[in-house]
């Protein structure tokens, strides 16, 4: 843990509110990394691109390599998504030493049945994408499967707000860091 | 085994130049579905895939993979080949199918 902590004052320059053992009073305590990445129509690159800049900042962390592989999963997965079905959207990411929070917000169609959706095999993607090797229906599953909370907020027409949180300790999460 | 080592063995085309042909394989994975690609490849794998469009790099270089492997003689845009040798990925490309490569490559891997 020490360890970790000794990285993230490096990368941010702060120290996290519960370790204010380890600061001198100056020091702000707002232990926060925001990334955030635009992902415009059938952007897939920008999509992939983003989740690759996210799992180096997490290496730079020093977190654990199963944990990494969670988030990356979740964040390439509904990148991909807004940059299929989303028109246009945001993706961004909050990280605290206790947890990280992928949040994606696009202006696209919405989703009309959001348990049909969850169902793995279950997609509305057209033809083209598919023979592009995406629309196997997997994405919302993938998500579900590496998240330890999914909010999803949608409205037929207006868009998609995705939430999903990543615990990185036992007392609330699947996993520690 | 080394990525060169395995383009020599097996007869591959190398179509990235020397970009990362000192890499260790690890393991190898075969698929043309995104999302079970990124969710099953492990890092320092070769991947065998029909995909060739400019979207398997972002999987590759998400999935650290060693090289990626096309088989059945596909044609692929230089656009692809010329994002791959910037991002230091590895193409490699064979002549036969999908399911020959990754018996051959399997063998080679568990021989060492």
């Amino acid at each position: 843990m020490v360890f970790f902590f000794q990285k993230w004052y490096r990368l941010t320059g702060r120290i996290p509110h519960n370790r204010k053992d380890m600061a001198v009073d100056t020091f702000q305590y707002t232990p926060k990394i925001n990334l955030e990445f635009a992902i415009g129509e059938k952007d897939f690159f920008m999509a992939g691109e983003s989740a690759s800049r996210v799992k180096k900042t997490l290496q730079q962390l020093g977190m654990k390599q199963e944990i990494i592989k969670r988030i990356s999963i979740i964040i390439y997965e509904a990148a991909m998504n807004v940059a299929i079905h989303g028109s246009q959207g945001m993706l961004r990411v909050f990280i605290t030493p206790e947890e990280i929070m992928i949040e994606t917000e696009d202006t696209g169609g919405g989703i009309p049945d959001v348990d049909l959706a969850m169902k793995e095999g279950y997609s509305t993607a057209t033809h083209e994408i598919r023979e592009m090797g995406f629309g196997a229906g997997m994405g919302l599953p993938n998500i579900k499967q590496c998240s330890d909370e999914l909010k999803i907020d949608t409205k037929v027409g207006v868009g998609t707000l995705l939430q999903a949180t990543v615990y990185f300790t036992d007392n609330k999460g699947k996993t520690s860091r | 085994m080394k990525v060169g080592e395995l383009a020599s063995v097996l007869g591959l085309e190398v179509l990235t130049g020397s970009v990362n042909l000192d890499r260790e394989i690890r393991s190898g994975y075969t698929s043309d579905l995104l999302s079970d690609a990124i969710a099953n490849i492990e890092e320092g794998s070769v991947w065998i895939t029909i995909q060739r469009h400019i979207n398997i790099l972002g999987v590759a270089k998400l999935k650290d993979v060693a090289a990626i492997l096309i088989p059945n003689n596909l044609q692929l845009e230089q656009e692809v080949i010329d994002k791959a040798r910037a991002e230091s990925i590895t193409i490699l490309r064979g002549s036969l199918s999908a399911f020959e490569l990754s018996g051959l490559l399997y063998n080679a891997l568990k021989r060492g």
